[in-house]
């Protein structure tokens, strides 16, 4: 019954330990912190997590002003946006995500809850008129949808308080913005949505932007717009299936 | 501290000299089976760790002795799952489309195949029973009226480069213009009213019928037959893309609404574009090089029509 009695071995400096608040604190301290790196500082070195991928480039004014309205509304509550490398996601959804897919994301959007599907690769899979109507009611176009009305971003015009600051925040934390897209940000913003507006270089410096009105409402910007631009282009900024990139990942070992 | 005779009575066990309160804890030991668990675990993770990839060390992690890696994985399944289906894609990639009801047996496989693949692709705008939400311009596949050619070939053809897409430079393209300012409210009621007669709807009026012969018989032709040349849909039937209401024409005929299908060239494989025509064309409406009705689907089909009566396409 004694056996492993308090008094003897290797358990008696235990006692020590359990009953001196600092020295507990200060090795707790050191045993999260050895845990802590195995487990994260990796992160920062490994391939698999800083692979550079051709086409990335941070959102647009407009896509992340979407973007801001589909962390506001919860849309990750439902949709991931994180296609696992299984066969029954890949078919489904496309390419599995790659990890230098949301280098650009704060706060990212992965998610871990699918009551609706994944959108990690919705962009360009639907047309506008489409997402414009089943955000309105998503029941006339998906009848066994439960996903609730969002008919209010047509109504709403779309403000947002500062967007070079916003970009600049961005910036702050890591996404390459450069001073241009800073200084023209308010611009880029409303002529992504607006043909009327002239767009000037967004193109060349957002490549692979789509400009163009995309709520049916071209008279004004509204939030539909700015969400739409942002589930329109997910995931279409990387070429995965290039030969190149194929060729790459199969090479892989070790994750 | 501790006192060797310190046992607690009805436990038999040894106190470890901790009180709170006149509370004492005791030294139970770890059950057995628990600790052998444990053990077991153990051996289990050193295994676990020479096998699979684990430690991360400089650009990647170790890559364990199996040489396993998750997209490996799925890079093996998927060919495997290719592999299974190529003798068919082949065959099917090889034989004409119009011919393909030559072979029932592999006509049957390409329909099964563009079936799961309009699960996932088609459904979301055209419903999955292919009958469409006309009242938002999602048309009909199941019926006979098709905007832009219900034959294998154009099936095809409207499915690899799109209706008004900007993918593709021959994607199906028409515009209708607005006549919005240029006609009096009038005029476009007894434009309305002329196209409505057509089908029975409504009492033409000599303004109406003489509207129609000048800005719109062009396009849908003098008695509305449409045409498929041009995407311009038939104004004779029962089928309306945009609603049936004099209200619905009126605004169709002031500002057009122009529905957009993404072709599908740069997302499927011509093989899987051309399974999708097979089946698409197998829901009832099919045309010209028409294959022979397979006896299960026309049950399918028999159940969609009764289901959406009022199609288009």
């Amino acid at each position: 019954m004694s056996k492993n009695s308090p008094d003897q071995g290797v358990f008696e400096g235990h006692k020590k330990l359990e009953k001196n608040v600092t020295l507990l604190t200060a090795c707790t301290l050191v045993a999260v912190a050895i845990g802590g790196i195995v487990e994260i500082a990796p992160l920062f070195w490994i391939d698999n997590t800083i692979e550079k991928v051709e086409g990335m480039r941070p959102y647009t004014p407009l896509e992340q002003a979407g973007r801001d309205i589909y962390i506001r509304e919860g849309c990750y509550t439902c949709h991931s946006q994180m296609i696992r490398p299984f066969r029954d996601e890949v078919e489904r959804y496309g390419h599995y995500s790659l990890a230098a897919e949301s280098m650009y994301d704060h706060p990212f959007q992965w998610g871990s809850k699918r009551t609706g599907p994944d959108l990690a690769r919705v962009g360009g899979r639907y047309t506008d008129d489409w997402h414009v109507q089943h955000l309105n009611d998503p029941r006339s176009v998906v009848p066994q949808s439960i996903m609730p009305s969002y008919s209010f971003l047509s109504k709403t015009t779309l403000k947002v308080a500062d967007v070079s600051g916003h970009l600049t925040a961005l910036q702050t934390v890591g996404v390459p913005y450069t001073a241009v897209d800073i200084e023209m940000a308010e611009n880029d913003l409303y002529a992504q949505a607006n043909p009327e507006l002239d767009a000037g270089d967004l193109e060349e410096r957002y490549p692979k932007a789509q400009v163009r009105d995309y709520d049916g409402d071209p008279a004004r910007v509204t939030e539909m717009d700015a969400l739409v631009a942002y589930l329109q282009m997910l995931g279409t900024l990387v070429d995965v299936e290039s030969a190149a990139a194929q060729a790459e990942l199969a090479e892989e070992r070790g994750r | 501290m501790s006192d060797k005779l310190h046992i607690d009575e009805p436990t038999g066990t040894e106190f470890v000299g901790h009180e709170w309160d006149g509370i004492q804890e005791l030294n139970t030991p770890l059950p057995r089976w628990w600790l052998w668990t444990f053990y077991a675990t153990v051996v289990w993770a050193i295994g676990y760790v020479v096998l699979y990839p684990a430690w991360p060390l400089v650009s990647q992690a170790t890559e364990g002795t199996l040489g396993w890696s998750s997209r490996g994985d799925l890079a093996q399944e998927m060919s495997a799952a290719e592999e299974a289906r190529a003798a068919t894609f082949e065959r099917i990639a090889a034989t004409d489309i119009t011919d393909l009801a030559d072979d029932p047996a592999l006509l049957n496989q390409a329909i099964a195949g563009g079936a799961s693949a309009f699960k996932q692709h088609c459904v979301q705008c055209h419903g999955a029973g292919a009958a469409g939400y006309e009242e938002y311009g999602y048309p009909n596949l199941n019926d006979d009226d098709w905007l832009w050619g219900g034959s294998l070939n154009d099936i095809e053809y409207t499915l690899t480069h799109g209706i008004r897409w900007e993918g593709s430079r021959e994607t199906r393209l028409a515009f209708m213009p607005a006549f919005e300012g240029i006609f009096s409210s009038a005029e476009v009621d007894a434009l309305a009213g002329h196209v409505l007669s057509f089908s029975g709807g409504s009492q033409s009026s000599t303004r109406g019928a003489e509207l129609y012969e000048l800005n719109c018989a062009a396009c849908h032709q003098p008695s509305g037959e449409g045409d498929r040349m041009q995407g311009a849909p038939a104004l004779n039937d029962a089928i309306w893309l945009y609603g049936d209401s004099r209200a619905n024409i009126r605004q169709q005929i002031l500002a057009p609404r122009h529905g957009a299908m993404p072709g599908w060239s740069d997302k499927l494989d011509p093989v899987t574009i051309r399974m999708l025509a097979v089946y698409v064309h197998s829901r009832g409406g099919g045309e010209a090089e028409a294959i022979p009705e397979e006896p299960q689907i026309s049950d399918e089909v028999a159940a969609a029509s009764t289901e959406e009566g009022n199609g288009n396409s």
